[in-house]
């Protein structure tokens, strides 16, 4: 099929989404920008920005408490993308939706808030080969603090979870399976239903990590399951420091708070605090109305774009990519698990990726070099890095091409 | 030569490049031809954990001068270590320590500055004047 008849099939026209994003047409050492690192963080659509002018400019009060007109109108906002995101990743009730700063706090809530009432010693938690250290890091500190023990599925080589070593790891002690849904470094789509159909069925916990799903692909919770979903705003076209967890109303009730302070109590004396209700219970001190009312434009935005067009697109400029990649002898892919989201890793034979990503950004084009926050993963590959690059769909062949090109400038100074 | 004098060599060495190609093929050769560091030194108590590339920095104290060996896994970091070492090896520990690393904004390698993912320039920089308090202490303690 040729790439104008697929394009007009999947109804996205990046030339024009292009306009709707600012940023993408500046330029970075003097060439046009080519920004390859979506999966760090995407760019934001004007109607994102002009949100967050306008909350500040005609909008900003304290929500929930004052009576005061403002107050009202911030309110109904501030609520309103709650419900906005419930029906996004189809949640059953808004009160579902807890605000965050981020996936990253999203997750660490669960494991001090959740974790606290739930893990014991000798009790296992269980994540995957390939998770982000933010999905790490918290369960290792409440093993610690617990005396719970970490367990770590391994992958197989093409970057896929070994979901048979999966079954066998769900053990009489295993109390949280905490897994990703799309491996940042790898691009790997986790099968999350059957991970969390699996752990339910021995009455284990489940927490997805849905920081680099929710801009690719249609998320829904309750066809998956989970008890908790994580995710962040700045990677589905939102701002940066605004993010949520989807929790299960009964899992949520049965929790501890979080943090404490204002907004999560009902009442307070010397003696005795009466917490508040759903979400607020988990919401401690006052909120980031602002960046709330730019995550409501930003998945306004796509929605209206329609993820399954969004998804389409990502997969044909990822398979244009691969394509292109691969013809390289040189060129070395990690991570080929089928069905993959639309990134990129890979290494240029005899040529480390910091040296490789310098010149690459030099042409103008911004992909990431290192190891992704996922050290564990880079150590069991045996490298020590790689080159990725992370496509949205605002991106094109052409810029792929620049790529193609940067690269063999890279070889040029290297080999 | 004392470290300014070394410095504004570089200076002038780099301002000759008219473009960015020139200044990293430049620096690509300096990575190249950086003196070898003895094996037995490229050891975890000599790395320097930057985020992106790997380096080992070795240093020995004659009593007057300190001495740095390095290497790196990156080429364009060795060529930055290659730099750091052509400056402050062989200098006494108070020229180092007394010493401003502004040639390196100047040859506009600050994007290699930036102080965290980065390829360790910094953490080295650090680490060098580090080993010249060391051995300025040693020194002064064996008077």
């Amino acid at each position: 099929m040729s790439p104008e008849l697929k394009t007009q099939i999947t109804g996205i026209d990046p030339e024009k989404i292009r306009i709707d994003f600012p940023i993408l047409g500046r330029k970075v050492h003097n060439k046009p920008l080519v920004y390859f690192d979506n999966a760090a963080t995407t760019q934001k659509p004007q109607v994102v920005i002009d949100a967050l002018v306008n909350y500040y400019t005609g909008l900003n009060s304290n929500v929930h408490r004052g009576v005061h007109y403002l107050s009202q109108q911030a309110t109904v906002a501030f609520e309103e993308v709650r419900q906005k995101i419930q029906r996004f990743i189809n949640a059953r009730f808004c009160h579902e939706i807890i605000y965050t700063r981020g996936c990253t706090e999203s997750i660490n809530l669960v494991a001090a808030s959740w974790g606290r009432a739930n893990i014991g010693p000798g009790d296992e938690i269980l994540i995957s080969g390939m998770e982000h250290h933010s999905n790490i890091v918290p369960w290792q500190m409440l093993c610690e603090e617990k005396g719970a023990a970490l367990k770590v599925c391994p992958l197989h080589p093409d970057g896929s979870l070994d979901m048979q070593a999966y079954s066998a790891m769900l053990g009489e002690k295993t109390r949280m399976v905490a897994i990703t849904h799309i491996s940042n470094t790898l691009g790997t789509v986790n099968p999350v239903k059957e991970i969390t159909r699996l752990a339910h069925e021995k009455g284990i916990t489940v927490l997805i990590d849905g920081a680099q799903a929710l801009s690719h692909m249609k998320v829904d919770v309750q066809d998956i399951g989970c008890d908790f979903y994580a995710f962040s705003a700045h990677k589905v076209y939102g701002p940066m420091g605004i993010g949520g967890l989807y929790g299960r109303e009964e899992v949520l009730n049965a929790m501890p708070p979080y943090q404490g302070g204002g907004e999560m109590i009902k009442s307070v004396t010397f003696e005795k605090t009466i917490y508040n209700e759903l979400p607020f219970k988990f919401e401690a001190g006052t909120p980031n109305v602002g960046d709330v009312i730019g995550f409501g434009a930003a998945i306004e935005y796509i929605s209206n774009i329609g993820l399954d067009q969004i998804g389409a697109w990502e997969h044909e400029l990822l398979a244009y990519a691969t394509e292109k990649l691969s013809a390289d002898p040189l060129v070395r892919i990690i991570g080929t698990a089928p069905g993959k989201a639309s990134l990129i890793s890979f290494l240029i034979d005899g040529i480390h990726p910091y040296d490789a990503g310098t010149i690459i950004d030099h042409m103008g084009i911004a992909v990431r070099t290192g190891t992704h926050c996922t050290q564990p993963l880079m150590d069991s590959l045996g490298i020590s890095g790689t080159i990725r690059a992370s496509f949205a769909f605002y991106n094109t062949k052409q810029e792929i091409d620049r790529l193609i090109e940067a690269i063999e400038k890279v070889k040029e100074f290297f080999l | 030569m004392k470290i300014e004098e070394t410095t504004s060599a570089i200076v002038s060495e780099f301002e000759s490049f008219d473009d960015w190609m020139d200044k990293y093929n430049y620096l690509i050769e300096l990575g190249k031809s950086l003196p070898l560091i003895d094996e037995k030194y490229k050891v975890e108590a000599n790395l320097i954990q930057g985020c992106q590339s790997r380096v080992w920095l070795h240093a020995e104290f004659d009593g007057n001068l300190i001495h740095f060996t390095a290497d790196s896994d990156a080429v364009i970091t060795k060529g930055i270590a290659n730099l750091l070492i052509r400056t402050f090896s062989g200098q006494p520990p108070q020229e180092i320590l007394d010493s401003s690393t502004e040639f390196l904004k100047e040859i506009g390698l600050t994007e290699h500055l930036s102080p965290t993912r980065s390829n360790g320039m910094l953490s080295m920089i650090k680490q060098i004047k580090m080993y010249a308090l060391a051995f300025k202490t040693k020194a002064a303690m064996g008077n």
